[in-house]
């Protein structure tokens, strides 16, 4: 199937005082129509910054240095700022973490909605309101007329993703960005918009790009998984893959690092050391310095992101020895 | 059996609500509603609980940092007095907070942040506090070099790690964490989580250790209790909790974290 959303070697810059700082380097990756692709990765990992280079809303210091980002064959890199405010809300739109942030907090809710609405649909005043209530009540907003005239702080945090999903998804746009939708909510309220936000993009065939750093999240709804470490990708596949067969060591480290929810009161494994502050300037792989399966090779060469069979992609010389040695 | 390191006794932390004119009290913020519980010695207590539940104003409350409305807090079998005791005690419980970004002064070097606790409560002497100093660092699992750098240069997790050495700095016997690994990434919670465990074994600490995800507390915890509205609903070995869970309240918290394992999707599965 032709894919939706097509990021080719991307690398994105900043321009700061200290001159150019590369961000994240050669990134490739597929959305296909209607799946959910998450994106994994620690503070830092450049999973964000892909995102809205994705959006083009990097602000003005940043910018796509190479590569191409192809939303139905249209490339996103090169279209002018006009045609991409088009673009935004009708065929791709995002939700952020904060979704008290997000929100303006002296207009009101409906305010907002309306005028979301009526930047992209051809509406009167009366019938987009109208289509805000609706879109409110199909989020699970109780009360939604009395809801549209109230100011953002007046909600709680599960309501408040609630109203954003509501605006993100009211033109049917064909993808959807998530970033970290519920890493600032209560896990029952969790629960809530992982079911909330599932069940609305399979009615209106919407992808969604889950940005995340929880692999929680990622085994509930993901189809597919894109790990990232320092700024690349390090290793792509489909969800079962990546959890019975992970073939990147950080992978299997981060794997490890998560309690289990059953009680077995194994310790945890954790990765030793930190991201490397200057990893653009490493002759090696980037993960070298953490990994148990280094070797000298490794921290001279860099590795390329190699498919290991059937789509399954990992950027590292040693796959062939976790292959091997199981879930190791 | 011995006396517990802890005792906390009908603890009740209210905020007066005042409204309309003169600003009149007209009712109470319940934050901590009839509280009990013990911890004893070199054991760790769990207390989980979504936001505003009031298991930080309850960490507070301990440690004399918010008021007490009504109840009783036991140290070692005497009660505690933050107005006539507050120095003796504060020797004896700290505090390890959430946030590793704003708990610690931007302006003092991690010297001098160490060497602070020391100097006040003079637990070493004052030409031995440059050695104490290392000593603490090493303790956590950073370097003597850390000493002339300041906060900003540190990542998150070893800021954490600084905010924990300063806890240790006076040789305390009950840490209260409040929530000390939330603002981590996955692979860093790890690691503090497991110097947790380390220093427990080492050094004989007791833990209040607050949390909102389950799994965190699990890992480290002895007992677990867990709080909704101002009360707790639950409390019993880790085990019990997780394994049998009695409370309503305990078994939606459990089932609506999403497992690692996307063959079990139970999110999406259950309504």
């Amino acid at each position: 199937m032709e894919s939706l959303l097509s990021v080719k070697h991307v690398t994105t810059a900043f321009d700061t005082e200290h001159g150019k700082v590369i961000s994240t380097s050669d990134v490739s990756f597929d959305v296909k129509h209607g799946e959910t692709l998450a994106i994994v990765g620690e503070s830092g990992s450049g999973k964000s910054v892909t995102a809205l280079s994705i959006m083009r809303l990097l602000g003005k210091n940043g910018h796509v240095e190479e590569g191409e980002i192809l939303l139905n064959g249209i490339d996103l890199a090169q279209v002018s700022d006009h045609e991409m405010q088009k673009l935004r809300g009708n065929d791709v739109s995002m939700i952020f973490q904060e979704p008290m942030t997000a929100l303006n907090p002296v207009l009101t809710i409906g305010y907002q909605l309306v005028e979301a609405i009526r930047l992209h649909i051809p509406l009167e005043k009366k019938a987009a309101k109208k289509l805000a209530i609706e879109m409110l009540d199909k989020v699970g907003i109780p009360q939604a007329e009395r809801v549209i005239k109230q100011f953002p702080f007046a909600l709680s945090g599960g309501m408040r993703q609630r109203v954003m999903i509501a605006m993100a998804l009211v033109c049917k746009p064909k993808l959807l960005i998530a970033d970290e939708p519920t890493t600032a909510l209560d896990v029952t309220v969790q629960a809530q918009i992982i079911r909330l936000l599932h069940s609305l993009c399979q009615e209106y065939g919407t992808a969604v790009m889950l940005i995340t750093h929880d692999l929680g999240v990622v085994a509930e709804m993901a189809d597919r998984v894109v790990v990232m470490y320092a700024g690349q990708v390090v290793e792509t596949t489909d969800v079962y893959t990546l959890f019975e067969q992970p073939l990147h060591p950080y992978t299997v480290g981060l794997l490890n690092s998560i309690p289990s929810m059953d009680f077995d009161n194994k310790e945890l494994q954790a990765i030793p050391g930190s991201i490397p502050a200057n990893y653009n300037q490493l002759p090696g792989c980037r993960f070298a310095n953490r990994c148990p399966l280094a070797t000298e090779h490794c921290k001279t060469n860099k590795p390329e992101l190699t498919d290991t069979g059937s789509g399954h992609l990992t950027r590292c010389f040693e796959w062939r020895q976790l292959q091997q040695g199981g879930n190791a | 059996m011995d006396t517990p390191l802890l005792t906390v006794k009908n603890v009740k932390t209210y905020y007066p609500v005042k409204t309309g004119f003169m600003n009149l009290q007209t009712s109470y913020v319940r934050a901590v509603d009839d509280v009990s519980f013990e911890i004893y010695e070199g054991e760790t207590l769990g207390l989980v609980g979504e936001s505003g539940c009031g298991k930080s104003t309850l960490g507070r409350t301990i440690i004399g940092l918010e008021p007490l409305t009504d109840g009783e807090i036991l140290f070692d079998g005497k009660p505690m007095n933050f107005r006539t005791d507050r120095v003796s005690l504060s020797k004896q419980i700290q505090i390890v907070f959430q946030d590793p970004y704003s708990s610690l002064n931007p302006r003092l070097t991690i010297g001098d942040l160490l060497a602070e606790p020391l100097t006040v409560h003079n637990i070493v002497p004052r030409n031995e506090i440059q050695q104490e100093v290392t000593r603490l660092l090493q303790l956590v699992g950073l370097s003597e070099t850390a000493k002339a750098r300041y906060p900003h240069e540190f990542s998150g997790g070893q800021r954490q790690r600084i905010g924990i050495a300063r806890a240790l700095a006076l040789r305390p016997r009950l840490i209260i964490c409040d929530e000390p690994v939330s603002a981590l990434d996955v692979s860093i919670q790890a690691q503090i989580m497991n110097l947790f465990k380390q220093l427990q074994r080492e050094l004989g600490l007791t833990y209040l250790f607050i949390a909102h995800g389950l799994g965190a507390v699990k890992y480290i915890s002895d007992r677990i209790a867990v709080m909704y509205a101002g009360k707790i609903v639950e409390m019993g070995t880790a085990e019990q909790i997780f394994k049998n869970p009695q409370h309503e309240y305990t078994k939606k918290l459990l089932g609506a974290y999403p497992i690692p394992d996307p063959t079990k999707r139970s999110i999406l599965t259950q309504q």
